[in-house]
């Protein structure tokens, strides 16, 4: 949607490219990544054990902190290590957290928030509307601390949905859910990428997750692209033992 | 009895400037030592813990020698520096006493607020200085009780206003030095009176501080 009134050179297939992505602390390397590719359109899932740099990774897309080396390919803007992203590119891009992170405010301020950061009052469609179509309509008004784990984490979704982000980046976003919140909240995921065209990155350590929602799958191990590939092809067939064994949950983690 | 009602005034008025000073200077400077990171941050916040619990008379001490006429200050002879035994005078000492618990605070009550929550917020596209000023408003409950605990501790504070003030009747006795008299001259009535005044006071300003944090209470 957004992508419509972007200049020519920016209406390119693909979203990010990533080249010789590092990222150190402490001098501990956590990640890195020799070349990676996010393309318009698709849900890339990002699977791996806990510590395998996939937060990591997201933080980067989301140009919250910079790289110690290589370099991100934006829209056709890069970023690279000691540098700050341009707001005009960062505000393209948004993350919702396995935690909801609800401001002490309502329900439809929370959903307003990033659109008063950019000076806008009501989105189009509007606050009210998005909220309804997380089937949170009747909250508006109630206070975002009161609501239950799901429907936060709704209310989180619905924020970063009015803004109608180029992508959504999402860190673990049904963790700590019970099963029928998963489900309403994977039906809304699958929504922002058909409908609303967002482009997705979805970083799960369930890989059943992944399977239901991913279009292609990368697994991360120890900050390293092990194996990248359609979504079938990775289940059916990993190509890497480490794959294998992490597929079919042999690895301990 | 004018006398008295001049007394509760002239208290009101000192340590409330003396208020106003210290959150206009303590807020900025205690949000800026809890959310951002430079060179000093920890020595700064060490200042602010020794500020915080500095002995009001040595402030005033402090003060006393700064204006007095013979001090560093008072020999320049400068048209705005506070004179000895002036209200101006106690009002700097009260604010030198009030600023840095009113920083420490707001300091501890936006540190805080959990870090992811700032993550989140830069996530959804806020400059920095929006971020900072979205999680002041997130902590604004510590802010505002970090400004009551700051009045709580001029209102009703005796050795510097004492000092720096002189006590002077008519032109810088408030209540705490009022009551410290009339004890000393065994009016007890009245040194009761005033310190019921006082203690309603501090009273007041905690009622106001449950009125405003009411909507956390109500959880």
């Amino acid at each position: 949607m957004s992508a419509l009134n972007l200049p020519a050179d920016q209406r390119s297939d693909l979203i990010y490219q990533i080249s010789g992505l590092t990222q150190e602390y402490q001098k501990r390397r956590v990640l890195d990544v020799e070349s990676l590719e996010v393309r318009r359109g698709e849900v890339l899932g990002l699977v791996g054990p806990s510590g395998s740099g996939k937060s990591t990774l997201l933080r980067l897309l989301n140009f919250l902190e910079a790289p110690t080396s290589g370099e991100i390919l934006f829209l056709g803007q890069q970023f690279n290590s000691g540098q700050e992203m341009a707001l005009q590119y960062r505000r393209r891009v948004t993350t919702v957290f396995q935690r909801p992170m609800l401001l002490e405010r309502t329900v439809w301020e929370n959903v307003a928030f990033g659109l008063r950061l950019r000076g806008i009052r009501d989105g189009n469609p509007s606050v009210q509307a998005v909220l309804e179509e997380v089937g949170l309509g009747q909250f508006a008004n109630q206070r975002a601390r009161t609501l239950s784990g799901g429907e936060a984490q709704r209310v989180a979704l619905a924020r970063a949905m009015i803004l109608q982000p180029d992508v959504l980046l999402l860190d673990e976003p049904t963790a700590n859910l019970d099963p029928q919140n998963v489900v309403l909240i994977e039906n809304i995921i699958r929504r922002i990428n058909h409908d609303h065209g967002v482009t997705l990155v979805l970083v799960t350590h369930n890989i059943f997750q992944a399977r239901r929602l991913a279009d292609r799958v990368v697994f991360l191990l120890e900050g390293k692209i092990i194996e990248a590939a359609p979504t079938e092809e990775f289940f059916r067939s990993p190509k890497d033992a480490r794959t294998r064994a992490f597929v079919e949950g042999v690895m301990v983690y | 009895m004018p006398e008295f009602f001049e007394i509760v005034l002239l208290s009101l008025q000192v340590s409330g400037i003396a208020l106003v000073i210290s959150t206009l200077i303590g807020v900025p400077i205690g949000a800026l030592i809890g959310l951002t990171r430079f060179p000093g941050r920890r020595f700064a916040a060490v200042l602010l813990y020794t500020g915080m619990g500095f002995p009001p008379v040595v402030i005033g001490l402090f003060v006393y020698l700064l204006i007095s006429r013979n001090g560093p200050l008072g020999s320049l002879n400068l048209p705005f520096a506070p004179q000895l035994f002036t209200p101006g005078a106690m009002i700097t000492a009260q604010t030198i006493i009030a600023f840095p618990l009113v920083a420490g605070f707001t300091m501890a009550a936006v540190m805080g607020i959990d870090p992811q929550l700032r993550q989140q917020i830069m996530a959804l596209g806020a400059t920095r200085r929006q971020a900072a000023f979205t999680i002041m408003i997130e902590a604004r409950l510590g802010i505002i009780t970090s400004i009551i605990a700051g009045f709580g501790s001029i209102i009703s504070e005796v050795g510097a206003v004492m000092l720096v003030g002189g006590n002077i009747e008519g032109k810088t006795r408030v209540l705490t030095t009022a009551i410290v008299l009339e004890t000393r001259k065994g009016d007890f009535g009245l040194a009761v009176a005033l310190g019921m005044v006082l203690l309603s006071l501090a009273f007041m300003a905690n009622l106001a501080m449950m009125r405003l944090q009411g909507r956390s209470f109500e959880e």
